[in-house]
C-alpha cells in the first residue's frame, strides 16, 4: 500500500494536478507517524503507510499556511474522511479544489478504532488497498457506558480528578480537524469568557466549551484523547454528545453529506419535555 | 445540611431572559404588583438564541445556585426562530451536563410570554423553593474557591 501511495503522490505532483501532498512520514518505531508535506515528485518516497498513522490530516486543510501552498492532495482514512464531509458542509474546504487519497484501513489501534464503521473511505478520488468490512459493534463505547452507570455525584468527582491534570496546553484543540476558528473563544480576553489559568474553574469552563462547540459536529476520530498529554479521556464527552445527537435527531456527523446538520437548522417538533 | 444553614441559606438565582417576552412578562408582574422572591437576578438578552451556554457556566462560576433560561413561546420569537435554535442547543447541552455530573435541576428552562406575569411570579417562586431545598451549589462553587477576583461571592 505504501508503494501505491507513493506512486499516486508522484504522479499527482508530476502531472501538476496538486501542489502539495499531505500524508504520513517515517517515525521511530512505536512513535506516531508525523505529517509530511510533499511538494516535489522526488520526495514522494518519504510517504509512509503503517499502523501508526493515527493523525487526522484533515486538520491541516483549514490552516492558512497550508492553504497558501496551493491545491492539496490529502491522505485520509475512513474516519478522517468524515471530517472532510463536515468541513465541506461548513464551507471550510472546497472539495473540488482538493484531491482525496483514501486509505483502506482495518484500524490503527484501540481504543481509537473500536466500533469503527468506516474502514473504507467513501468519497475519495482514489482508494488504495482493501479493507475487511466493519464488524457490527455494540452501540455506545464501553467507557461511556461505565461512566453513565455511575451516579451524577460520582461522575462529577470523576471529571474533577481527570480535569485536575489538565495543563491547558490546548493540544485537544490543535489536533481537532473541526476546531478551526482562527481566534478561539479561549483566547479572547475582552472580556474573558474562559478563565485562562489551569485551575479547576478554568479547566471545567474550557472542557465544557470544547465539548459543546463540537456537539453534533464531532466525527469521533478520537484524536483529542490521543493527543492529551495528561491522558484525560476527553473523547467521552464527545461520545456522549454524539450519542445524544443520534438519539434525538438521528444524525451522525460526516456520514451522510446530504443530511441537514443539527445546528443551523430547527424543527417545530423538537422534543421539549424539559421546558415548562 | 443542618437546619440552621437551611434557614439562613438564600439561594441566588440568575435568570437569563429574552428582551421580547419574558422580560416583559417580568415587567408585567411588577406593574401588577405581583410579589415574587427577591432571590432572582434578571439579565436581559436580545433573544434566547443569544443565550450562550458559556453564560450559564459563568453564572455558576460567579456563585449562582440555579440558573433560569426563559424566552418566547415556540412560534412567538421576535426573530422568527431564535427560540427554536436555542431549544436544539439546550436539548444537547443538558446531556453534556448529565455526563459531567452537573446537577441538571439547577438549570431550568421556561417559555414565558409578555402576557404571563403570573407565570413569571409562579416560576420564580417555585425555582427559589426548589433551590432552597437543594441547598447551595457547593460542588461548582468549590471549583472557584481561592480565586477571589473571578469569583467574589463564592469565596466569602
Amino acid at each position: 500500500m505504501t508503494e501505491r501511495l507513493r506512486q499516486t503522490a508522484r504522479r499527482l505532483l508530476e502531472e501538476g494536478k496538486v501542489k502539495v501532498v499531505i500524508g504520513y512520514g517515517a517515525s521511530r518505531p512505536s512513535a506516531a507517524a508525523p505529517p509530511v508535506f510533499i511538494t516535489r515528485p522526488d520526495d514522494a518516497g518519504k510517504l509512509e503507510w503503517n499502523d501508526r498513522c493515527f493523525a487526522n490530516l484533515a486538520v491541516y486543510l483549514t490552516r492558512k499556511e497550508v492553504k497558501a501552498l496551493g491545491k492539496a492532495a490529502v491522505v485520509v482514512k475512513g474516519c478522517d474522511e468524515r471530517a472532510l464531509v463536515v468541513l465541506e458542509k461548513e464551507s471550510q474546504v472546497d472539495r473540488s479544489a482538493l484531491y482525496v487519497i483514501g486509505m483502506a484501513c482495518d484500524g490503527v489501534g484501540a481504543p481509537k478504532c473500536a466500533g469503527c464503521q468506516v474502514h473504507l473511505p467513501r468519497f475519495a478520488d482514489e482508494v488504495i488497498g482493501e479493507a475487511a468490512p466493519p464488524v457490527a459493534a455494540e452501540p455506545g463505547p464501553n467507557g461511556l457506558k461505565r461512566l453513565m452507570a455511575r451516579s451524577p455525584a460520582e461522575r462529577w468527582a470523576f471529571w474533577n480528578t481527570e480535569f485536575a491534570r489538565c495543563v491547558k496546553c490546548y493540544a485537544c484543540r490543535q489536533v481537532c480537524p473541526l476546531c478551526y476558528c482562527e481566534r478561539c473563544i479561549a483566547d479572547k480576553n475582552r472580556p474573558v469568557v474562559i478563565d485562562t489559568s489551569a485551575t479547576p474553574k478554568g479547566n471545567f469552563a474550557w472542557h465544557i466549551t470544547r465539548a459543546f462547540h463540537l456537539a453534533a459536529r464531532c466525527i469521533g476520530c478520537g484524536e483529542c484523547t490521543r493527543a492529551c498529554p495528561a491522558g484525560i479521556p476527553l473523547g467521552l464527552l464527545n461520545q456522549s454528545l454524539a450519542q445524544a445527537t443520534e438519539a434525538k435527531f438521528g444524525y451522525r456527523p460526516g456520514m451522510d453529506p446530504q443530511a441537514e446538520p443539527v445546528f443551523g437548522a430547527w424543527s417545530p417538533t423538537d422534543k421539549e419535555d424539559f421546558i415548562r | 445540611m443542618s437546619e440552621a444553614i437551611a434557614m439562613s441559606f438564600e439561594p441566588k438565582i440568575i435568570a437569563y431572559v429574552c428582551n421580547w417576552c419574558t422580560y416583559l412578562g417580568a415587567d408585567l408582574a411588577g406593574t401588577n404588583r405581583l410579589e415574587y422572591p427577591p432571590n432572582v437576578r434578571i439579565l436581559r438578552l436580545p433573544c434566547t438564541g443569544r443565550i450562550d451556554f458559556n453564560l450559564i457556566v459563568k453564572a455558576f462560576e460567579m456563585g449562582a445556585d440555579a440558573v433560569l433560561v426563559s424566552g418566547c413561546h415556540p412560534g412567538d420569537c421576535h426573530y422568527t426562530a431564535g427560540n427554536y435554535h436555542a431549544r436544539r442547543r439546550w436539548m444537547l447541552f443538558r446531556s453534556l451536563l448529565e455526563t459531567l455530573g452537573i446537577e441538571t435541576e439547577r438549570v431550568q428552562f421556561t417559555w414565558i410570554s409578555a402576557a404571563e406575569g403570573k407565570k413569571f411570579q409562579q416560576v420564580i417562586a417555585e425555582i427559589t423553593e426548589k433551590t432552597r431545598a437543594l441547598g447551595p451549589y457547593t460542588a461548582y462553587q468549590g471549583l472557584c474557591v481561592g480565586q477571589a477576583s473571578a469569583c467574589p461571592e463564592a469565596t466569602k
